[in-house]
């Protein structure tokens, strides 16, 4: 059966057999960064479509149905839209970092897709410390919104960069002590190792209570993290018109934006990977048929269907949920969510322990 | 007690926000009854009372019942109508006095149906039409009566 492994070995292979290993590296770097690079920018314009569509459906509405057969070029009418736009910079603003900060937030957003595995052996960075990296690396993100903030010289923008920053701090430590009950069950940061130990079945139903209760933190925590409504503080258009990006216009924007929809879609694809076993299809324990039934399904297949239902919750929450005041956000995360994950952590260190999960 | 309080306000919120979430998902998944009208392609069915323009009614004989008497032009609280009249002969050789042109300032009608309510022969009346909009702002005025139209039958 043609996979992707099999594909990118023998890219590898060809490369391989006549140039130089440097010039081979070389060359792999430069295909990744374009797949990289392809895969934003279809997701940016494919997630975009989705949020529209979700939320017109969630409305009782119809969403964007014009532009193309039912309004599925309506985001690539929209980014031409933005390409031809005038990209402004204000002249109170700090030109240097007011034009850095979108560069930033949109590579650490392509920095945290290295470690992912999409499937089998299809993976950028195979480091043993995958998921220490994604947590440390998607913290850097939100310098780029300071930055853009503070560089704007609005207020609006430096209390949207302000409020974003207080919290994404205060939510990284949820997320990573949700993360953290996976790894202490498996016993390994490494991507790969973590989505092997989910071949007799995903961590969220081997794990039963405590992955499911640091499964309902990590999508909070998340949620807050990518700034997304219920948690859209940075940007709440009702109080600072749009936050940290008010004074961006045209490709800048658009930067910020991709990189909105592509940190969902990271931080969907590491849940998906922590929680549900990444490309690994379903298998039920010792089930051999049935798991052979489900091996049948290419692994990117269920790794993208995993990420776009995860997706499709982070929507659903968005389209929802009321917007939260700054102090109710910080209680939520300091009074509910942090003593819970920590006792939830505690709990999870006692279960792998005693053993007292699906093997 | 504290923990059970503590509890108590973590399942309220959680199971409001499933309720709140339940309701969005049903609308998701049930996807027929919507609220968008798709206005260019499916017009919808304008009240009868909507106003969108005064206009003049002519019978298939292209007679209206204006007798030009600027009852309306009196109304209008912000000189919409203009009536220009005309001596008409009539056929026992009496000159008498008849509508020439009913000049409709689009541009300045606030549709405040004054007109209507002021024409004693019911010679105007409000259309449903809404889609106004044209380039050039001359064309906002409108002359009411077709030309060639004359007085109905007995409309005094």
């Amino acid at each position: 059966m043609i996979s992707l492994e099999h594909i990118s070995q023998s890219i590898h292979e060809t490369l391989s057999a006549s140039l130089n290993a440097t010039l081979v590296l070389l060359i792999e770097m430069a295909i990744a960064g374009v797949l990289v690079i392809s895969l934003f920018a279809v997701l940016g314009l494919v997630l975009v479509f989705m949020e529209r569509k979700v939320s017109a459906y969630m409305q009782i509405r119809l969403g964007p149905n014009r532009v193309g057969y039912k309004g599925f070029a309506q985001t690539a009418a929209d980014t031409l839209k933005l390409l031809i736009k005038e990209g402004l910079t204000p002249d109170g603003a700090d030109k240097f970092l007011f034009n850095l900060a979108p560069l930033l937030v949109i590579i650490v957003a392509m920095l945290i897709m290295a470690p992912i595995a999409f499937t089998k052996g299809f993976q950028l960075w195979d480091i043993n410390i995958g998921v220490l990296y994604v947590s440390a690396v998607s913290s850097v993100g939100v310098i780029g919104i300071l930055m853009a903030g503070w560089a704007s010289n609005n207020k609006y923008s430096l209390l949207g960069a302000m409020r974003s920053g207080a919290q994404i701090v205060s939510y990284e430590l949820s997320a990573g002590l949700s993360v953290l009950t996976i790894v202490i069950l498996v016993g390994s940061l490494s991507i790969n190792d973590i989505i092997a130990s989910q071949q007799n079945g995903w961590w969220i139903f081997k794990g039963h209570i405590p992955v499911l209760i640091s499964f309902v933190i990590f999508v909070i925590a998340v949620t807050a993290e990518t700034n997304r409504a219920p948690f859209d503080l940075a940007e709440a258009e009702s109080e600072l018109t749009a936050g940290f990006h008010t004074e961006y216009s045209g490709m800048r924007f658009a930067l910020f934006f991709l990189a909105e929809y592509v940190n969902i879609f990271i931080v969907c694809a590491i849940g998906a990977t922590l929680f549900f076993g990444g490309w690994m299809p379903f298998h039920i324990g010792s089930w051999e048929a049935f798991n052979h039934v489900m091996d049948f399904i290419p692994g990117i297949v269920w790794f993208f269907a995993k990420v776009f239902a995860l997706i499709f919750l982070i929507m659903w929450f968005r389209w929802t949920f009321p917007r939260l005041r700054i102090d109710q956000l910080l209680n939520l995360e300091w009074k509910y969510l942090l003593p819970i994950a920590m006792f939830n952590l505690l709990l999870t260190t006692v279960m792998a322990i005693t053993g007292f999960y699906i093997k | 007690m504290f923990i059970v309080d503590y509890i108590k306000t973590v399942y309220n919120s959680v199971t409001s926000l499933l309720k709140g979430m339940r309701m969005t998902g049903y609308y998701f998944f049930n996807h027929k009854e919507i609220i968008t009208q798709q206005y260019p392609d499916v017009k919808q069915e304008l009240p009868e009372r909507f106003r969108g323009e005064v206009v003049m009614l002519h019978d298939e004989k292209n007679e209206h019942r204006c007798t030009g008497c600027t009852a309306c032009e009196l109304a209008c609280p912000n000189a919409t109508i203009k009536i220009v009249t005309k001596q008409e002969l009539q056929p026992d050789g009496k000159k008498k006095k008849a509508l020439d042109t009913f000049v409709y300032h689009l541009e300045l009608c606030t549709m405040c149906n004054l007109c209507i309510v002021a024409c004693p022969t019911d010679a105007i009346k409000m259309a449903q039409t809404f889609e106004h909009s044209v380039f050039d702002r001359n064309q906002l005025t409108k002359k009411l009566n077709a030309p060639g139209s004359k007085l109905m039958e007995g409309v005094e």
